[in-house]
C-alpha cells in the first residue's frame, strides 16, 4: 500500500546559510497516528512546511498518497489538510466564512462548503460561534477554528503542528478525542507537539528530528520498550526521619512523606513494595516522575551514551 | 481541479474580496465620494467658471472623467495592495497556498477584487458627479472597455506593490510618490495641447495620460491621444504586468519561504 506520505533524502538550506534539515527520509503508513517531535529548531516546522508547499526544498522529494508535492502538486495538496503552528486565519472575517471560504478553495460549491462548515463547526463546539469574528475568539477557540478549517476538503492526511499549544486541559483532552475519532475514521494524522504525554496517549509511531536530522523512527511502543530505567514518585502515610536501608533497590527520601524510586526493567513493584511492607513503611500514592516519552526524548536528544537505553 | 472547481475557487477568492471591501465602505467607498465632490466644488464651481472653456467644454464636463479615472486608479490599486499585502502580514494567504488553486486564479481573484472596487467607487464617484453637471455619454463601449482595461492594469500593480511589499510603509511609497503625481499629472485638470511642446512630448511618457484621454473620449468626444496608442497602450501594459505577477506567484516571491 503506498504510503499517506513519503520523504526521501529531504534537505532544506535557507538563504542565510543555516541548514534546517539534513537528509530526512520516513515514511508514514496510511491510517496512522504519527508524531513527529524534536526541540525548538530542529527542522519539524521546515518539514511540514515542504510537505505543505510553503517552504521551498532545497533537494529530495516528498510525496503525499504517492502524488509528488512538485509534479502532481493539485493531486497532492488535494489530500493534505493542515493546521498550523501560528494563527494564520483572516482575524477580521466571521467564523463560519473562514471555513466555508478554505472549502472553496479546493473547489467545493457554495451551500456544501457551508454545510460541511457547520458540521465540523459543530463538532469542535464552534457552531454558536460562527458569526462572531475570529479575533474575538479565545486562543483555545482559534485553535480548534484552525482544525476545522483544515478537515473542511476531508484531506486523507492531517498534519497538525502543536496544535494543542497554549490551550487549557480540558479542551486538549476534548481534542485529542476528537482526533482519535477522526484517526479512527480513516485520517492519517501526522503531529507535532511539546506535550509529550500528547505523543504517547494519541501516537502510535514516532519520529524524532533533532538539528535536521533523523535521530529515531519507530513504534512508540517500541520506544517506550527501550526505556530501562523508571523513575516513580511515592507519597507515604507516616513521616521518616530517616530512610531504612531497602536492599537492592535505589530510593531517595525526598521528605518525610515522600520517596523517589527507581525502577529497572528486571524488576517488579512487587519486590519494592514487599520490602517497604517489611519496614513499616505504608505507600499512599504513586506516580512516574516524569512522562516515559519525555526520559526518552531528552536522552536522545542530549545525545548521552549513559543514557539507560537499550541498544 | 475540473474548470468547474477552478471557477469555485475563483468564486470564492472574488466573494471574499468584495466582502472585505464592503464591509469598511466607509473607509473604502464613501472617502473617493467626498475627495471628488470636493474636486467638483472648488475646481468645477469655484475656478471653473473664471477658466472658461477647455477644448470646447465648459471646465466641469471636462475635468468629470478624470476624476472618475482617477477614482477608479487609486481605488483598484489600494484595494489589491492592502488586501494582498494584509493576506502576506497575517498569513491567510497560506490558506490558498495549501489548496490546489493555480496561480493565474489566485491572481484573478485578487484583481476582480481590485475591479470591483474600482468600479464601484468609479460608480459612487459618476453619481455624485451628477450633482453638479449633466453627463453625456458620447461612446459607452469606449467608457466600459477603458475603465474596465485601467481597473485590472492598476490592479495588477497593486498586486506587483504588495509581493515586494516589506511594510505597511511600502505600500503607501508608490501611491504617494509615483502614483498620484503619474494620475494629476496624465491631463484630469488640463488638455496637453496648453503645454509647451517639450512638456507634451514628456506628457506622453506618463501611461495615464492614455487612459485618461480615452476615457474622455468615451463622455465628450475628444482626446489628445489616439484611441488606438490608448487601447494598445493599456493591453501592452496588462499583458506584461499579468505575465510578471504570474512569475512572482510561480516563485512564490515573498509569500513562500
Amino acid at each position: 500500500m503506498v504510503p499517506a506520505l513519503s520523504i526521501r533524502d529531504l534537505n532544506k538550506t535557507y538563504k542565510n546559510g543555516h541548514v534546517a534539515l539534513k537528509g530526512i527520509s520516513l515514511d508514514v503508513a496510511q491510517g496512522d497516528f504519527f508524531a513527529l517531535l524534536g526541540p525548538n529548531g530542529a527542522g519539524k516546522s521546515t518539514t511540514i512546511g515542504i510537505i505543505a508547499t510553503l517552504i521551498n526544498k532545497t533537494s529530495g522529494q516528498v510525496s503525499i498518497f504517492g502524488h509528488d508535492i512538485e509534479t502532481d502538486s493539485a493531486a497532492a495538496k488535494s489530500c493534505l489538510g493542515l493546521v498550523p503552528q501560528e494563527i494564520n486565519f483572516n482575524q477580521f472575517e466571521p467564523v463560519v466564512e473562514i471555513v466555508a471560504n478554505q472549502a472553496g478553495y479546493y473547489g467545493i460549491a457554495r451551500a456544501e462548503a457551508f454545510a460541511r462548515a457547520e458540521r465540523y463547526l459543530k463538532q469542535l463546539g464552534l457552531w454558536e460561534k460562527r458569526r462572531t469574528m475570529a479575533r474575538t475568539l479565545s486562543g483555545g477557540m482559534k485553535r480548534r477554528l484552525m482544525i476545522a478549517r483544515a478537515l473542511v476538503h476531508e484531506p486523507r492526511l492531517l498534519i497538525l503542528d502543536e496544535p494543542t499549544a497554549g490551550v487549557d486541559i480540558e479542551i486538549r483532552r476534548s481534542m485529542w478525542q476528537f482526533l482519535r475519532e477522526i484517526n479512527a475514521a480513516g485520517t492519517t494524522i501526522i503531529l507535532t507537539t511539546h506535550y509529550l504525554e500528547e505523543a504517547e496517549s494519541l501516537c502510535r509511531n514516532v519520529a524524532i528530528i533533532d538539528e535536521g536530522e533523523l535521530i529515531e523512527n519507530t513504534s512508540t511502543r517500541q520506544l517506550l520498550n527501550t526505556l530501562h530505567m523508571e523513575t516513580f514518585i511515592l507519597d507515604i502515610k507516616n513521616p521518616l526521619e530517616r530512610l531504612p536501608e531497602l536492599r537492592g533497590h535505589s530510593v531517595r527520601l525526598i521528605d518525610a512523606c515522600t520517596l523517589e524510586a527507581d525502577i529497572s526493567k528486571e524488576q517488579t513493584m512487587n519486590l519494592l513494595f514487599q520490602d517497604l511492607s517489611a519496614h513499616d513503611i505504608k505507600v499512599l500514592s504513586m506516580r512516574n516522575k516524569t512522562n516515559r516519552l519525555e526520559q526518552l526524548f531528552m536522552r536522545l536528544v542530549e545525545g548521552n551514551d549513559n543514557t539507560g537505553i537499550e541498544a | 481541479m475540473t474548470p468547474h472547481q477552478k471557477f469555485t475557487a475563483f468564486r470564492t477568492i472574488l466573494t471574499k474580496e468584495v466582502l472585505r471591501f464592503a464591509r469598511i465602505w466607509l473607509q473604502t467607498v464613501l472617502p473617493p465620494m467626498i475627495t471628488t465632490a470636493l474636486y467638483f466644488i472648488i475646481f468645477g464651481n469655484l475656478i471653473g467658471p473664471r477658466i472658461g472653456e477647455m477644448d470646447g467644454f465648459v471646465y466641469m464636463d471636462f475635468i468629470v472623467p478624470g476624476l472618475i479615472m482617477m477614482s477608479v486608479i487609486t481605488n483598484s490599486y489600494a484595494n489589491v495592495v492592502s488586501s494582498f499585502y494584509g493576506s502576506k502580514f497575517q498569513r491567510h494567504i497560506e490558506e490558498m497556498l495549501v489548496a490546489p488553486v493555480p496561480n493565474y486564479v489566485i491572481l484573478t481573484g485578487f484583481i476582480g477584487g481590485g475591479v470591483a472596487r474600482g468600479l464601484t467607487c468609479g460608480i459612487a464617484v459618476t453619481l455624485v458627479s451628477l450633482f453638479f453637471t449633466s453627463l453625456n455619454v458620447h461612446n459607452f463601449w469606449v467608457m466600459f472597455s477603458m475603465i474596465l482595461l485601467t481597473a485590472i492594469l492598476f490592479s495588477l500593480a497593486g498586486f506587483i506593490n504588495a509581493v515586494y511589499a516589506k511594510s505597511f510603509d511600502d505600500i503607501s511609497i508608490i501611491p504617494t510618490f509615483i502614483l498620484t503625481p503619474l494620475t494629476y499629472l496624465g491631463g484630469i485638470f488640463y488638455s496637453i495641447n496648453m503645454l509647451p511642446e517639450f512638456w507634451q512630448k514628456v506628457s506622453l511618457a506618463n501611461p495615464i495620460l492614455y487612459m485618461i484621454n480615452a476615457f474622455r473620449y468615451g463622455f465628450l468626444g475628444i482626446s489628445d491621444i489616439r484611441l488606438a496608442a490608448s487601447y494598445a497602450i493599456s493591453i501592452a501594459f496588462i499583458a506584461l504586468l499579468y505575465g510578471f505577477s504570474i512569475l512572482l506567484l510561480r516563485r512564490g516571491y515573498g509569500i513562500r519561504t
